[in-house]
């Protein structure tokens, strides 16, 4: 039985006859504690993908379903980690997490609420930071306050809307180390788009290429089969991270190539050939230039 | 070495130059072709008496200017309240519903430029049945109404501008109508709030003046009117350096709210 089901779903943008289809038959299953990597081209349609599981848009044909009941809006039950943070600026890192906990928790005591949000903080490994306002953290330490807000409202799915897109190299690889151990503690069924498929084979159980846009559409599984916890280092060269990576970027460039336009380049060469300097020059000083042709009709006529 | 040293308290030696300049040419201006215009040294000899004992009451038009001010003060005060009262949930309506932005749109157009002036006779209109206190609240419905005009627009322009991602936190968590307006909209919107408030108290202190001129009430403007009738120059001027100096003090306390509210 499938917890998040994803069938048929299409989603075009714009006005009627003018409009673009972005997703096209989208379907995708995602069972219980499954840790699910959407890898794609950038502008290929994943945010959209996100934004349906979220709520926040309606598809055009489809439905959404999530342990069985139809998504038809947003709500607490799935947690979103967005690209972009999405702190509100005003309020510190605990009120930012507070807010979210209050609101889905309205009948827990103070304390056990105040527990929760530090609990939570702890976890992303902020609590020296939990007084400060989002305008005084690293891009890297918002994404956490992001992560551990969406895992305080305890969603039934937790959806990361590419998480490290934004960040440097170096923090992107430690965030992805603790993505994974937060996901081993908590066993959360998570949905992460990205656009790096090392950071998918990573994380994730299983990985699905989103094809190249537009009416782009969710190609075949493919499996992730190295055990955890998984080693940064010695992925690198473990023989089914190549193999895996190999087959998904290969996938992903044939999309692509599917909507390319073929163009056939005519070479337009100088009509130059070389002179034969060892044939002596015909006296009377004839100054036409001879050509290899011209030489062999010479020849064939000699 | 001197030019450093020059430089340290140009702050402070070029504001004092061109005070001095205005002052020479109000001297000359006075000593040429104004006649009638009081020298800066008679103007100081007759605005003393009002400056050194600033909250002297020795009859109802004649008073220490604080305390002329401070009348003058409290009146803005209530029709500054009274503007940001009804300006701020316009501005929000405004922002956030685009039927009524189409409704209201353009008579808030229209009615934007009109003059203190032009509303003060309307209010005193309206008010006729209060007896007493038609001239009060004339006045405070005139300054309202003048002064409303920059915190409605710019609510509305920082409702508009709020970010989606803000947006989508208060979606996503499904906050209440009231939690999203008292944890987002209202935080996100606050800055630019502020900066219609300090531009409507701009304008508000411009319309007491006038609305003060009217209506003959105790105030700076009472009284720069009263001594122009009584052909009293000198307390014009001090009455116009007066009004000068506090609107400046006023904008700079609200500039500084404000900068407070931008850096959040």
């Amino acid at each position: 039985m499938a917890y998040l089901e994803i069938k048929n779903v299409s989603k075009s943008f714009g006005a009627n006859g003018a409009c673009s289809e972005v997703l096209k038959d989208v379907n995708l299953t995602v069972e219980k504690g499954e840790f699910v990597a959407v890898v794609g081209y950038s502008g290929a349609g994943k945010t959209t993908l996100m934004n349906l599981i979220s709520g926040l848009l309606r598809p055009d044909t489809g439905t959404l379903k999530l342990n069985d009941l139809d998504i038809t809006g947003p709500g607490p039950d799935r947690g979103v980690v967005f690209q972009n943070y999405s702190l509100l600026p005003w309020l510190t890192v605990f009120e930012n997490i507070f807010l979210a906990v209050d609101q889905c928790f309205p009948n827990w005591a103070a304390a056990k609420k105040n527990d929760h949000v530090e609990r939570h903080i702890a976890m992303v490994n902020l609590t020296p930071a939990r007084t400060k306002r989002p305008a005084e953290l690293s891009g890297g330490m918002r994404q956490r306050v992001s992560v551990a807000r969406a895992l305080a409202m305890d969603p039934q799915i937790l959806l990361l809307d590419e998480p490290l897109s934004a960040l440097d190299a170096l923090t992107r690889a430690t965030l992805q180390d603790e993505l994974s151990r937060i996901w081993q503690e908590n066993q959360k069924t998570v949905v992460m788009i990205t656009n790096d498929p090392d950071e998918g084979i990573y994380l994730a159980d299983r990985i699905v290429p989103l094809t190249a846009g537009p009416g782009a559409t969710l190609g075949p599984s493919f499996t992730v089969d190295i055990p955890r916890p998984r080693d940064r280092k010695a992925i690198n060269h473990d023989p089914r991270f190549k193999e895996l990576r190999r087959r998904l970027i290969g996938f992903l460039i044939e999309s692509r190539g599917g909507h390319h336009t073929a163009i056939t380049k005519r070479l337009v060469l100088p009509d130059i050939e070389p002179e034969d300097l060892s044939r002596p020059r015909p006296l009377g000083g004839a100054r036409k230039p001879i050509r290899r042709s011209e030489i062999k009709e010479e020849e064939v006529e000699v | 070495m001197r030019n450093t040293f020059l430089k340290k308290i140009d702050w402070l030696v070029l504001p004092l130059a061109g005070v001095l300049c205005v002052i020479a040419l109000w001297s000359i201006s006075s000593g040429t072709w104004a006649k009638e215009l009081p020298s800066p040294l008679k103007t100081w000899q007759s605005s003393k008496p009002y400056i050194v004992e600033p909250f002297a009451k020795r009859g109802e038009m004649d008073q220490g200017i604080l305390r002329f001010t401070w009348y003058s003060l409290i009146l803005v005060a209530k029709g500054y309240a009274l503007a940001l009262l009804l300006g701020t949930p316009i501005g929000f309506f405004l922002g956030l519903s685009k039927t009524f932005s189409k409704t209201f749109d353009p008579i808030i157009q229209v009615l934007r430029p009109v003059s203190p002036l032009a509303w003060l006779p309307l209010g005193l209109v309206l008010f006729l049945g209060a007896g007493k206190q038609a001239s009060e609240l004339g006045a405070l419905f005139t300054i309202a109404i003048c002064s409303m005009w920059p915190t409605v627009l710019n609510t509305a322009v920082g409702v508009r501008s709020i970010p989606q991602d803000y947006l989508n936190v208060a979606k996503v968590l499904k906050l209440s109508r009231s939690k999203t307006l008292f944890k987002v909209l209202i935080p996100a919107t606050l800055p630019y709030m502020f900066t219609g408030f300090r531009l409507s108290l701009g304008i508000a202190w411009l319309v007491i003046v006038a609305a003060e001129m009217l209506t003959g009430r105790p105030g700076v403007g009472g009284f720069l009117w009263q001594e122009y009738n009584a052909l009293i120059y000198e307390h014009i001027i001090l009455c116009i350096l007066t009004i000068g100096l506090v609107g400046f003090v006023l904008d700079r306390l609200m500039s500084l709210v404000e900068r407070r509210f931008k850096t959040v």
